[in-house]
């Protein structure tokens, strides 16, 4: 039986005046890839944001390996454990591949820069530009940047938004087997509009709509489903 | 030739100054976002501080010091009390800043008197050179030297260390530097009392060099400083170096050949940066 790792419960979130998040809820999986679904404002992002404490949760709770982490700030969530790739990468566009890298390693242990190793193996192309400066890479490059440094730290949670977005077929094929890798040693969180990558790399899924859960289970389960897919997602 | 080597040293020297306090305002509103018009204030301080520990001690490098450590912790009591309830309010930044600024101004008069005090010149660096028709006053070639070396460590700092590495990515995204796991508020705080320490390093510099530190001296100088982070690039260390070059050599060359323009170079100067490069010379986003 997999150990929940993360837990959202009823989470809402304004923006300014704005009410995001009305009651999201799901868990995250030890070693599972759980993703969330739902169409373009549904609050998918700033789930992810409510999480880091970037866009704090007004009430809810999150608990994160049995903490509550809803009130922290942003900072000891990461520390506690969970990386982060946003939407937009999210890259020091002055700094090179090697200082985005290193801005990003808390110790400069054996440990760290063996999983330094590892990302590069996992993404050949960072090695490649090692000294090029992170805004002069293309997306797919940048993409991979951004995955390998949440994944740094030893994250015990990986929070990915979007890694599919605006890049070439083959550049997102290569990103997929990049996850699928990462998840051997890490549990991560996916936001995806990609149905077809979602549903190829994701163990459990969750659906989101106007800021609420609306349904969550096994992604087996919604491949099959082709009402839910066509009354949430707008496919099938 | 003589005329033009005087004028660069006088310009040189005068730049290295607007420098020191320009270089503090850039990296404060790179990183911080803080518009920090309370920043010649500390200048001023550190001009008074570094007089006052020069009469009481007889030693210059005493007096800097202590400028130098009466800025960080006037920095410090500035960032907590004054900008923290601020960020990323630029009005209420404004505001308060001007109001503190005043603030500041008007305790050197409490602290030190209403009246001009003289600042003196430490013997070592009294007097001047003579290389042919060429008189150069060592202590103006002092505050280049000063100036050059400020920039070299600042610069080595944010280029070869993580903190200068982490200093410089908040500059360009602050939001990821946090789900980093990095404390941004305590980068903050420190990078604010090193700005502001630096501001007074430029004040006690400035003391001898003037001859006389005022209380009004802060905001004359802050002028100068923010039109330096412009023309520079807001959050650039080199832009601040060059544009406060620039702005020194200048003035310097303007005040002798055509007096009238003298206090309007630095605005025409800035004037036509921004028209050609509203972003400043360089610029330090990614």
């Amino acid at each position: 039986m997999m150990s929940i790792l993360l837990k959202v419960e009823n989470v809402q979130t304004h923006i300014g005046q704005y009410h995001i998040l009305q009651g999201v809820s799901f868990e995250a999986k030890e070693g599972q890839v759980s993703v969330l679904l739902g169409r373009n404002g549904a609050g998918k992002t700033t789930t992810l944001k409510t999480i880091m404490g970037l866009t704090p949760a007004t009430s809810g709770t999150i608990h994160f390996q049995d903490k509550e982490i809803t009130k922290q700030a942003t900072h000891h969530i990461a520390s506690s454990g969970i990386g982060y790739v946003p939407e937009d990468q999210g890259i020091f566009g002055a700094l090179t591949v090697e200082e985005n890298l290193k801005v990003a390693m808390r110790k400069e242990d054996d440990a760290a820069l063996a999983r330094q190793e590892y990302v590069l193996e996992l993404f050949p192309d960072l090695k490649k530009y090692w000294k090029k400066d992170g805004g002069h890479l293309s997306g797919g490059q940048k993409q991979m940047l951004s995955m390998a440094r949440a994944f740094i730290n030893d994250s015990k949670l990986l929070l990915i938004d979007e890694p599919s977005k605006g890049l070439a077929p083959v550049v997102i094929e290569k990103v997929m087997e990049a996850i699928v890798e990462m998840k051997k040693q890490t549990t991560i969180i996916l936001v995806e509009q990609n149905f077809i990558m979602a549903s190829r790399i994701g163990d459990t899924y969750t659906l989101i709509d106007d800021g609420e859960t609306v349904r969550s289970g096994q992604m087996s389960e919604l491949v099959q489903n082709e009402e839910l897919k066509r009354q949430y997602l707008g496919i099938g | 030739m003589e005329l033009i080597i005087n004028l660069l040293i006088n310009g040189l020297a005068t730049g290295m100054l607007i420098f020191l306090l320009a270089a503090g305002l850039t990296l404060i509103f790179g990183l911080m976002d803080v518009l920090n018009f309370a920043h010649g204030g500390l200048f001023a301080w550190g001009a008074f501080s570094g007089v006052w520990f020069y009469g009481l001690t007889n030693s210059f490098t005493i007096a800097i010091i202590g400028a130098i450590l009466t800025g960080a912790v006037l920095g410090f009591i500035t960032e907590k009390i004054i900008i923290k309830p601020v960020y990323g309010n630029h009005i209420q930044q404004i505001l308060i800043t001007l109001g503190f600024m005043i603030v500041l101004s008007e305790m050197l008069k409490v602290v030190f008197g209403p009246n001009q005090i003289a600042a003196k010149t430490p013997p070592l660096l009294s007097g001047s050179w003579e290389i042919g028709d060429v008189i150069i006053i060592k202590y103006r070639l002092f505050i280049i030297v000063v100036g050059f070396l400020v920039f070299g460590v600042f610069q080595f700092i944010l280029k070869r260390t993580k903190i200068g590495l982490i200093v410089r990515a908040g500059v360009m995204n602050k939001e990821m530097v946090q789900a980093l796991g990095i404390n941004i508020k305590q980068v903050f705080l420190y990078v604010f009392m090193v700005g502001a320490a630096l501001a007074a390093l430029g004040g006690a510099l400035m003391a001898p060099y003037s001859g006389v530190v005022y209380a009004e001296m802060g905001m004359e100088f802050a002028i100068l400083a923010f039109i330096v982070v412009v023309i520079g690039g807001m959050g650039s260390f080199p832009g601040s170096l060059l544009a406060a070059i620039l702005v020194g050599l200048a003035g310097s060359f303007m005040a002798y050949y055509v007096p009238a323009l003298s206090l309007a170079v630095n605005m025409m100067l800035m004037a036509i940066v921004l028209i050609f490069r509203p972003q400043g010379l360089f610029t330090a986003k990614g």
